[in-house]
């Protein structure tokens, strides 16, 4: 029997990018030291309210508006009700009841493996976060830093047919965080976490009839892409197994989790235990009205995203679809090689230092780009360099590992490694008609056809130390043969 | 000397005259908590260590006052009267006490009021209940009773109080004395413990117009901490005061009519034939009044209204109460038997049973039928008091049904009307409106009061329209007689 799977995501994601938290006036930062980063607010103290911050509002409605979202003509926010240590006030605040998410039915288009897919988002919406707690063996541990940091939380349908295009989506959702400013998206800070919906029913039956569905089972708490892409596959094989072994219709609708030391998912809870949230308007923050005006200076906010920055670099710098893909994966190596190629960098050049060069040397490292002391002007100089005959491309190699390495900048290496090329005519014309001088016998070899040529500039490199331009060389060598 | 029953202008002026200090005021103020404590029990807290300040042209400064013990207030204990709440310290104060101590206030005292503002009686705090200075053997009303008992006791000129239903302007009437609430978000309920934040209200109980204006000219203003507050920089209650105001006034019929109480018992007939006697004075000093019908579905509806929205949000606003980060701690094992523990042992039984309305309103399947329904109908009514607002100045009301209440009177049969007079002031916490009661006269030796709500933003209007009141009635400054 062959199976069709449905998938649907709910991807959060911390917003790093405003200066403080979504309704506190802590600062939004990551903190080494546990409960530093705390007002009042957000511990929960009797009297303390919410105050909105409106970057975040602004952050989320960009995101919303880069999802084809429908926009919403107020912003309110509702109560979730639930106790749990994470979460001090006994609700969070969010938006779930429609039309008050930041945004609402969109139609996003993305890339799996070349290939263009369309995905239904049901909402994205603006909460805040919970505190982190650990647990040891007879205690735990509770730190408020992340309790009140913006978190937008997306929503889509279930139309994602592979574990591959789930995380195809996710990479280009984080890859648009970052490009716009909203967040670092960094999953190793616990930035991004997902809950994952998956299902299968018959590959031959109408997939638009709900009757045809299977049952869902909802995976919590999915911290890593690669987490995603084994829940979704080891979900698909358990439940395939179910219908194999003909115990499916035994399963119910239920709530797993995803254990990363036993690869597998575990059962939490059943549909019928789901909890009451108990939602309702948060009294204490007014409904607002979005104006056209702040909307649309929103709008014009919103940068050249990923996809849009590849499609340039293919079609007017001539990139390859290979290079031009590495390139804008990462928006910090992207923007290192628009100022570089801004600077005034030959595009394709630039991009081949980047991808041949620079991105082996941060790989090998486990550094990112903006660790390393280069810089695009650094980087430009090196190509101009070459350009203009000062070192030779060998040479430029060797020049930007000691940038790398010695944090020095270019021009002054090329002096204290003793680099700097003879492109003097004189100086090297000087030098040849003296080698040619001592062999006037290897003149007449090379004027019968043997190959002496090589021996002169050998001659020449050996007088210099290899510092003579080898084309200029050449060319000086073959006017004063002719002389003679 | 006997300076305590002194309005504020009067000891203002005595403390600039250098007849008095400061640190006398304090001492008298003192004396007499202590005194109103042994035979009243209206404090929680009595500030022994309180100092005098130095006096200056602010009419608040130098003069001691009481605070409701559900101010959160830097340093000194703020339990709510809750058990839960019986060792809490707060390190931050609320807005409007922190404006009272930037006029140069005094705060000597934490008085005791219904369990977190829950309670109409003043029986249910932690410390005990609260009798009336005027009859030891009635209720204040509640929930600010300590507030009320100190300021008819004459411990000081005023009190702060709070308001979700009636509590500032109910106890006002039960102990002679005036109480104000100015309309919604005019003074911050940043750091004010929250009963059902879109009904509660700061104010203040006084025994004048006059002193209520000064208070709240002083606890006033917009707050970053509070975004339903709002700029009343251009309301100044005490420099408008007129107490030559005229307008149209209007009485509601369903509400004061002794055709409509057929069980009417000896006080309330009497409470009526008074209101009505006021009414025909206030005729008299040239206010235009009229009897206007109301819907008395509608106004049936006003208690189920009230319960089934604070008690939804109260539910809410006192999840934060765990034990876990503030007020005793259980040494249960798990955090659920933590927290079960805790409120099991500290709740009273009367904010159990609102929890248990208050969750059940709000459970999915009932959330329609009952939360949204209170809501469609608190529109309803506040709809139609706006109304009466187009083509009035003011509602002119009276508090109750009747004199206050014995401890140990019989359970009176609330018939649905009955109910509408004794809830009636709800109204003005629905639409936010600015509402204040003045003492109207006396049943039995015991006094009785009125109230007037106007519109949002109006509160000059509605203060003076009571100024006006009470300078033709001889209540203003009263003091409790009795109190045995």
């Amino acid at each position: 029997m062959d199976y069709k799977v449905m998938i649907g995501l709910e991807m959060h994601c911390e917003i790093s990018e405003t200066n403080t938290k979504v309704f506190s006036s802590a600062e939004n930062s990551y903190k080494d030291i546990p409960n530093s980063n705390i007002r009042p607010v957000d511990m929960a103290f009797p009297g303390t309210l919410p105050v909105v911050n409106k970057e975040a509002v602004k952050m989320a409605l960009k995101a919303s508006m880069i999802l084809g979202c429908q926009l919403p003509t107020h912003i309110y926010f509702e109560r979730k009700n639930y106790y749990y240590p994470d979460l001090p006030k006994g609700y969070q605040i969010t938006q779930e009841t429609k039309p008050a998410p930041v945004g609402s039915y969109g139609l996003f288009k993305y890339e799996c493996k070349g290939e263009e897919k369309t995905v239904r988002i049901n909402n994205i919406h603006l909460e805040e976060d919970a505190a982190s707690s650990d647990h040891y063996g007879s205690f735990s541990t509770i730190n408020y830093n992340r309790a009140g940091v913006p978190l937008l939380e997306l929503v889509t349908e279930p139309d994602f047919r592979s574990a591959d295009e789930a995380v195809a989506f996710l990479e280009t959702m984080r890859s648009i965080y970052q490009y716009a400013d909203i967040s670092e998206a960094d999953s190793r800070k616990g930035q991004i976490r997902c809950d994952v919906n998956v299902s299968i029913m018959e590959s031959d039956k109408d997939e638009t009839d709900p009757k045809n569905w299977g049952t869902k089972v909802e995976i919590k708490n999915v911290n890593s892409f690669g987490g995603v892409r084994e829940a979704i596959n080891y979900e698909i094989d358990r439940q395939i197994e179910l219908k194999e072994s003909g115990k499916y219709d035994e399963m119910e609708q239920q709530t797993r989790r995803w254990d990363e030391d036993s690869m597998s998912t575990i059962f939490m809870r059943s549909k019928v235990d789901a909890i009451d949230y108990k939602y309702f308007v948060e009294p204490n923050i007014p409904k607002f009205k979005l104006s056209p005006e702040w909307l649309e200076s929103i709008r014009a906010e919103i940068p050249e995203l990923a996809s849009e920055r590849k499609a340039k670099y293919i079609s007017q710098y001539g990139l390859s679809d290979y290079d031009a893909t590495i390139i804008v994966k990462e928006k910090d190596i992207s923007n290192f090689y628009e100022e570089t190629v801004k600077l005034g960098a030959d595009v394709k050049k630039a991009a081949n230092w980047l991808t041949s060069v620079i991105l082996g040397y941060l790989n090998k490292n486990e550094i990112e780009i903006k660790d390393i002391y280069l810089t695009p002007k650094m980087l430009f100089e090196i190509m101009d360099l070459v350009e203009s005959g000062k070192i030779s491309s060998k040479q430029s190699k060797e020049v930007l590992m000691h940038v790398l390495d010695d944090k020095k900048e270019p021009a002054l290496l090329v002096k204290e490694l003793g680099m700097e090329q003879i492109s003097d005519d004189s100086t090297i014309r000087e030098i040849v008609v003296k080698v040619l001088d001592e062999h006037p016998d290897l003149i007449e070899d090379h004027r019968k056809g043997k190959n002496t040529f090589d021996f002169f500039v050998g001659q020449v490199m050996k007088a210099t130390r290899g510092k003579a331009n080898p084309s200029l060389t050449a060319e000086i060598i073959r006017e004063e043969i002719d002389k003679r | 000397m006997n300076y305590m029953s002194k309005s504020i202008v009067e000891l203002h002026k005595l403390l600039k005259d250098g007849v008095v200090t400061s640190e006398d005021l304090i001492k008298e103020s003192l004396e007499k908590s202590h005194f109103v404590q042994d035979e009243y029990n209206a404090f929680v807290t009595i500030l022994d260590d309180a100092k005098g300040v130095p006096v200056t042209d602010d009419l608040l400064s130098g003069i001691p006052y009481g605070v409701k013990d559900n101010y959160s207030t830097k340093g000194v204990l703020s339990t709510g009267s809750s058990n839960t709440l019986r060792d809490y310290v707060p390190f931050f104060s609320a807005t409007a006490i922190l404006n009272l101590e930037s006029h140069g206030a005094v705060m000597v005292n934490k008085t005791v009021m219904d369990e977190f503002g829950m309670g109409g009686t003043g029986t249910t705090g932690h410390t005990g209940i609260v009798l009336n200075p005027w009859d030891k053997k009635r209720m204040c009303a509640g929930s600010s009773a300590g507030s009320a008992a100190a300021v008819a006791a004459g411990v000081y000129p005023y009190a702060t109080g709070s308001d979700t239903g009636d509590s500032i302007r109910k106890p006002a009437a039960y102990c002679g004395i005036v109480g104000y609430k100015p309309t919604y978000g005019m003074i911050s309920r940043y750091g004010l413990f929250p009963y059902a934040s879109s009904l509660d209200h700061c104010g203040v109980l006084t025994r004048s117009v006059e002193d209520a204006a000064i208070v709240v000219d002083a606890m006033k203003g917009i707050d970053k901490n509070d975004m339903t507050s709002w700029d009343s920089s251009n309301i100044k209650l005490y420099e408008s005061l007129d107490t030559h105001a005229k307008g149209k006034l209007c009485y509601v019929k369903e509400i004061c009519d002794i055709n409509n109480y057929p069980h009417a018992d000896e006080e309330l007939r009497l409470h009526l034939e008074n209101f009505m006697k006021v009414i025909d004075k206030c005729r008299a000093i040239g206010f235009e009044i009229e009897e206007v019908s109301v819907n008395q579905t509608l106004l049936n509806a006003i208690p189920a209204v009230y319960s089934v929205i604070s008690y939804a949000e109260a539910t809410s606003n006192m999840s934060n109460l765990t034990g876990i980060i503030f007020g005793p701690r259980s040494n249960k094992e798990t955090y659920i038997e933590m927290m079960k523990d805790y409120r099991t042992k500290n709740f009273s039984p009367l904010i159990k049973r609102r929890f248990v309305i208050g969750s059940y309103v709000l459970q999915a399947q009932n959330k329609d039928r009952y939360f949204h329904n209170a809501q469609r109908v608190r529109r309803l009514l506040v709809d139609k008091w706006k109304e009466l607002y187009k083509k009035y100045d003011a509602v002119i009301l009276p508090v109750g049904t009747g004199p206050a209440k014995l401890f140990d009177g019989k359970q009176e049969m609330l018939d649905e009307v009955n109910a509408v007079l004794e809830e009636h002031l709800q109204i003005g916490n629905f639409g936010g409106f600015p509402s204040i009661t003045i003492p109207s006269g006396f049943i039995n030796g015991l006094p009785v009061g009125l109230n007037v709500t106007g519109n949002c933003y109006e509160d000059s209007k509605v203060l003076n329209i009571a100024a006006t009141i009470e300078a033709n009635l001889e209540y203003k400054n009263q003091l409790a007689k009795g109190g045995k």
